[in-house]
């Protein structure tokens, strides 16, 4: 597959068949190999996302141009549909795929910026709760025991509604309402780690409490931290596109996905291309994020049985040998 | 087992006092009341008087304290926008939504389970996978797109349910299916690994030896300690579907607690709004509650 082909000409060494002499990062790259999801995953995320950054200049048409004596072509797949507006036009004729791929850009904006502000929350407030115990970490599991009982969409439509919708209000009040899980992880990977022997060490040669944290703590919850964050992004996602679906998020004329899902419905049964499309776009999106996270998960937890396949039988010899030779 | 009903029950009284607070301040506090009151257009002195004349000119925290012992003592103010009590228009709306909830966690039950069930009987088989993608999939599916979808599916193709309104309960079918489904994949998830673990465990392995097989052991002895947790799950989501109506009433049309909340919100109708909030949580903290003693009452290594 492509994404073998790409790893083996970016990291030769890596596919070494001497396995004693893997690097974390080659493992990695091999137990990735072996992952169809996450190699699904990742590749199409980033076919979406180089859609999302070049398609609108690629097709060079722009999602807002109107054309009222086009309006609601047909897509090309669909009689009378013609190459000029590959997927049609909406109710007021601007084309339809400049507006989907235009919407790639705002979901993938949204969802990335929502994730980093429910990341910035959890982690701070999980790594005080851990780190610190106590006290705190009983305020803090009363934050997050409040923060699970409140409705989040209904309260995210009624602070973007009353706030005034735009793009950054958005961001914040999603990523203000999504930092649940973040929190969960952190906090038990902080309280695991806290007592192990080298943060102990640490402790004892002097560090302070904020170098014990930075440069102790941080780096080894990272790997939990970017399975949570991806997750996470395909669920500020979904909920942008509930948002703007119901009015209350990204506004005309702005083409996000939600919004022309929206839109649509008023040609429901005449037009269904116009729902079907985005909600296509969208499912797919948060499909790739969802898998490239799960295999994410698998790859890099420590216990997970993905097996690294050498292609060439190693004579156990050699392998014996390099181990004594380590020794 | 009374100490650990009370110390939760505590719990949830605490978090509920602190979450009306929290949502009275803040819709209080993103908006000017009585210019929501007197409209977009309102004059300055106009607003002023609706100010006056509806007490908005009050210290925010009197006026809380009024709002809460009115809660409590089931008056929930009144609707500018509905101009009518906001009581009578929950009690009007929430059977559509408990309906709604009820149905869409039944189909939740009737998919999720007996796919993990069979995913965790057969593992690392195509049927696995199956359940798997399927759980992927349920994930990923935007709420209100699946529900246009089944309009347009049931609506033309195959006309057996109805696809708007809430006259009946085959009007919630499809509704019931689209907030069900997505509880499907926790659940699933849940009962798939609740089995797999309980599989490799001494009982299990005692139970076989016995001569134990098939569906009976799955049934009469795996089944009893993989579903504890599958029921609080359960529970919890029940408790996530009076927040998660507000889509599905929106878009299949139904009268229930979504969409008076939406509406509310965009008439900005701050009692209605604030009460509803107020409620989606409290019937979470409930379910979350009953699925904290359900736990405890099966496993007494919980109570503690």
């Amino acid at each position: 597959m492509i994404f073998e082909l790409f790893a083996k000409r970016l990291f030769p060494q890596a596919f070494n068949n001497d396995l004693s002499e893997l690097e974390p990062k080659h493992i990695f790259l091999r137990k990735s190999v072996n992952h169809l999801g996450f190699k699904f995953g990742l590749t199409m995320l980033l076919i979406i996302i180089f859609l999302g950054i070049f398609g609108p200049h690629i097709i060079g048409i722009s999602p807002y141009e109107q054309d009222l004596t086009k309006r609601l072509l047909p897509p090309i797949w669909v009689e009378g549909g013609n190459w000029e507006h590959i997927f049609g036009t909406d109710g007021n004729g601007r084309d339809y795929l400049a507006r989907i791929l235009y919407g790639t850009r705002i979901s993938l904006t949204i969802g990335f910026g929502a994730a980093f502000v429910g990341m910035i929350i959890g982690i701070s407030l999980g790594i005080l709760a851990g780190y610190f115990g106590g006290w705190v970490d009983q305020l803090v599991n009363y934050l997050l025991t409040c923060q699970l009982a409140l409705p989040g969409l209904l309260l995210a439509m009624t602070v973007v509604f009353l706030i005034g919708p735009s793009i950054t209000v958005v961001i914040l009040v999603i990523g203000v309402l999504h930092w649940t899980l973040f929190l969960v992880v952190s906090r038990s990977a902080t309280q695991r780690i806290r007592n192990l022997d080298y943060v102990l060490a640490a402790n004892a040669i002097g560090a302070s409490k904020y170098q014990i944290i930075f440069s102790d703590i941080i780096p080894n919850i990272l790997n939990q931290i970017i399975v949570i964050f991806t997750l996470e992004v395909g669920i500020a996602i979904l909920s942008e596109a509930s948002l703007s679906f119901l009015g209350v998020g990204i506004q005309p004329p702005t083409p996000s996905w939600g919004l022309l899902i929206a839109e649509g419905r008023e040609a429901l049964f005449f037009q269904p291309w116009l729902i079907i499309l985005p909600g296509i776009a969208l499912f797919l999106l948060v499909v790739s994020i969802n898998m490239l996270g799960d295999g994410l998960r698998d790859i890099t937890d420590p216990n997970s049985k993905i097996e690294i396949k050498s292609k060439v039988e190693v004579p156990i010899s050699n392998l014996k040998q390099n181990i004594n030779s380590k020794k | 087992m009374l100490r650990f009903i009370a110390g939760r029950l505590i719990v949830v009284i605490a978090v509920a006092i602190t979450l009306s607070f929290i949502t009275f301040f803040l819709l209080n506090y993103a908006i000017d009341p009585a210019q929501a009151v007197a409209g977009e257009e309102a004059l300055f002195e106009e607003i002023e008087q609706v100010r006056i004349q509806y007490g908005f000119d009050r210290p925010i925290l009197e006026r809380y304290f009024e709002w809460a012992s009115g809660v409590m003592r089931g008056n929930f103010g009144e609707s500018y926008y509905w101009n009518k009590s906001v009581y009578l228009l929950v009690l009007e709306r929430a059977p559509e939504t408990i309906t709604l909830a009820l149905m869409s966690v039944s189909v939740t039950i009737i998919i999720a389970i007996p796919l993990g069930i069979v995913a965790a009987l057969n593992p690392n088989t195509i049927i696995d996978r199956f359940a798997l993608g399927i759980a992927v999939a349920a994930q990923a599916v935007p709420n209100f797109w699946l529900g246009l979808l089944m309009i347009i599916l049931f609506a033309l193709t195959f006309p057996i349910f109805p696809v708007s309104g809430d006259k009946t309960y085959f009007h919630f079918v499809l509704p019931s299916i689209v907030l069900g489904a997505s509880s499907v994949p926790p659940v699933m998830r849940l009962m798939r690994t609740g089995l797999l673990d309980v599989v490799d465990s001494d009982y299990i392995r005692t139970a076989r030896s016995n001569g134990f097989y098939g569906w009976n052991l799955t049934i009469n002895h795996s089944m009893r300690n993989a579903v504890l947790p599958v029921v609080s799950v359960l529970a919890v989501q029940l408790g996530h579907k009076f927040g998660g109506s507000v889509i599905t009433e929106s878009v299949f049309a139904i009268n229930g607690l979504g969409r008076l909340a939406l509406e509310s919100i965009l008439g900005t109708d701050i009692p209605t709004v604030q009460i509803l909030v107020f409620i989606f949580a409290f019937m979470f903290l409930i379910f979350n509650l009953f699925a904290d003693i359900l736990n405890a009452y099966l496993d007494p290594r919980l109570r503690k």
